[in-house]
């Protein structure tokens, strides 16, 4: 349990939407109904799922930046599921963000040198001379010249500061750091050197990262692990290897399936999967994913599948389908 | 040479007004042809001009300060570059017809599909109104979408992005259009429905035979979609192949780099992406040599101070590269 730097024990997020006066037809949005993982120092938990799928919503809730409905989340072996705001801010130290969009998340009105220094003076640490050797360190360390400390952020190209958002992030020496899409915005050139600070810094100070994103070849180049996400639900976890050469879930499967092949030999005609995901306001019963799997059977809408694990950790939730291992 | 190409592009050059300075050249002597039921993928990253070329193409240019400042661009003969107003206004929709990244954007808020689609065909073929609404029915049907009946009358909003890209690809292909212009069509799209609107361009295709400059910048799609690739960066074309060549030796240190950068389903982990340093240049900031040559790692001071040759690497194959194809100095 504590070799675990981030623990998520069955984690829900429902959102009430609509409804008229007095709160009459009010529904629930399962955005997240359950999703348990866990993440060890040093390690890369890449968490993957189509649009709505409840993804962002993890890393979200895990910060506490949306109060979770239910379940316990307990960082470096502490629950800070209840922590009071002033709790929660100390241990906010060793839990980082870094979003898709750092432009949108980065003070346009402060100079980047100051942006990374904040944190610093937010937590009273060090003397300002202390913080701006810090501060010139972060920038070195992530790939930024010295001089651009004076600059404001729309000085900086989209890559530049994704940069900027991860010495931020790194000020407080955490030991996680969640990304949400923190490479989907830049182009792919641009994304490789980003993808690579990651994991440089990964290896330099044994960050661990749940790393929420939708693009599957990069989640696999940067994860240990990788959890698959369907409707608020993790329907598939399993290593790198064993997701990506022997998925289990027949939706881990499609994903896969539809994803653009590397070369144009490599063409074929593949099983597309059909419609659209349903509505995470009235989930299908049974199994999410029943509607448009194309194994299901009469069990598969009925009765939901737990996550079963085998014996190397590989989980799957199907009717059908058993983990490898 | 191969059939007489549907769209022939020759040195269209894309200007933007700059104050009193010299324009900004978005587009710069880019040339390609596409042939009849081809697929022509322009691939590049942000800011490279792949969907000025397209815009460009049809003459919707942010104005007043985009124009064509050059080149020509030949339909049938004609070039629609100096054609007037109102007859490439009898073009757009009608021969050549264009799809975007966000379909939200493009289509009606407060008109229902049916009428979206039929007004279309009215425009251009002055059908009676029963017959465009008929033909916006076997449109809805053609891109599959499911109840189609009812789907006519219902709203953009009522629609999920895919069914709303389908509902634009049925828009751009209701007067049988003889060149479909998709700038990023499924960029904003899940991997999964991705996967569905690739299959059904490629399936109109092959049925109606129309041909396709899909601009895109992810070299996934380039793969599944392409017979012919045309690389572009910093406004100017720096490799052009059939989807074989490109793929099997890439020769512009540019599509390398490309290549490299792109993580592959199947590689190991830890192995490095190869990175290109630094970043395009801005408009205003162009080289004067070649324009990659900031970032290529086998850039020489020829390359930084005259613009390079196109060479020829093969019957179909070119690159604009000093350091390729024969009177290359390694």
């Amino acid at each position: 349990m504590s070799a675990s730097v981030l623990e998520v024990r069955d984690l829900v997020k429902h959102y009430e939407v609509g409804g008229g006066l007095f709160g009459r037809g009010r529904k629930q949005l399962r955005a997240v109904d359950g999703v348990s993982f866990s993440i060890a120092p040093g390690e890369t938990l890449g968490l993957v799922g189509e649009s709505g799928c409840g993804k962002s919503t993890v890393g979200k809730a895990v910060l506490r930046l949306v109060e979770p409905t239910a379940g316990h989340i307990a960082l470096e072996g502490e629950d800070i599921t209840t922590l009071g705001a002033a709790a929660m801010l100390e241990r906010r130290k060793k839990m980082q963000v870094i979003f898709q969009d750092p432009y949108s998340s980065l003070n346009p009105r402060m100079k980047a040198g100051e942006i990374v220094q904040e944190p610093l003076i937010n937590f009273g640490i060090g003397t300002r001379a202390e913080q701006q050797e810090r501060v010139a360190a972060l920038f070195a360390r992530v790939g930024l010249r010295p001089d651009q400390r004076a600059n404001y952020p729309h000085e900086f190209s989209g890559g530049q500061r994704q940069r900027l958002g991860i010495a931020r992030a790194l000020a407080l020496g955490p030991s996680v750091i969640i990304g949400d899409e923190p490479v989907s915005a830049l182009d792919v050139s641009v994304q490789a050197q980003v993808i690579n600070l990651m994991m440089d810094l990964q290896q330099e100070l044994g960050l661990s990262y749940l790393f929420v994103a939708h693009d599957l070849g990069v989640v696999e180049h940067i994860s240990h692990r990788v959890a698959v996400m369907y409707l608020g639900k993790i329907v598939e976890i399993a290593g790198r290897a064993a997701l990506f050469e022997s998925p289990r879930h027949p939706y881990t499967e499609a994903l896969l399936a539809a994803v653009p092949v590397s070369h144009p030999r490599a063409r074929r005609r593949r099983t597309v999967l059909r419609g659209d995901v349903p509505s995470p306001i009235n989930p299908p019963s049974g199994c999410r994913f029943h509607t448009r799997c194309p194994i299901a059977i009469a069990r598969c809408r009925e009765e939901e599948p737990p996550l079963i694990h085998g014996a190397t950790g590989h989980g799957v939730a199907c009717h059908l389908r058993t983990p490898t291992g | 040479m191969a059939p007489d190409p549907v769209l022939l592009v020759e040195e269209l050059r894309t200007e933007f007004a700059s104050g009193d300075g010299p324009p900004l050249v978005a587009v710069n002597d880019l040339s390609f042809r596409v042939d009849r039921g081809e697929t022509l993928c322009i691939v590049g990253e942000s800011g490279c001009g792949k969907s000025l070329t397209a815009l460009s193409v049809l003459r919707l240019l942010p104005r007043p300060y985009g124009r064509i400042g050059g080149g020509r661009v030949l339909l049938d003969g004609k070039d629609l570059a100096k054609v007037s107003e109102p007859e490439i206004r009898a073009v757009r929709g009608r021969s050549v017809s264009m799809i975007f990244q966000e379909p939200m954007t493009s289509l009606n808020p407060v008109l229902n599909i049916g009428r979206q689609i039929a007004e279309t065909v009215m425009v251009h073929e002055g059908l009676p109104w029963q017959a465009c609404i008929d033909r916006a029915l076997a449109m809805l049907k053609q891109v599959r979408i499911p109840e189609p009946e009812r789907r006519l009358h219902e709203y953009p909003h009522q629609l999920s992005g895919g069914m709303r890209q389908r509902v634009m690809i049925a828009m751009a292909l209701a007067c049988r259009p003889r060149v479909l212009l998709a700038d990023e069509p499924t960029t904003a799209l899940d991997v999964t429905i991705q996967a569905q609107i690739l299959d059904l361009i490629r399936d109109l295709q092959t049925e109606t035979g129309t041909a396709v400059v899909l601009i895109t910048h992810d070299l996934g799609v380039v793969a599944e979609m392409a017979d012919r690739v045309l690389v572009m960066y910093a406004g100017s074309k720096v490799e052009e192949g059939s989807a074989e060549e490109i793929f099997d030796a890439p020769a512009h240190p540019y599509t390398r780099g490309l290549m490299g950068a792109m993580p592959h389903l199947g590689e190991a982990r830890g192995a490095r992406l190869n990175e290109i340093p630094g970043v395009v240049p801005a408009l205003n900031a162009r080289p004067p040599g070649c324009a990659f040559a900031p970032r290529c790692s086998q850039a020489t001071a020829r390359c930084h101070a005259e613009a390079p040759p196109v060479r020829n690497l093969g019957s179909t194959h070119t690159a604009a590269c000093w350091e390729v194809g024969e009177g290359a100095a390694a």
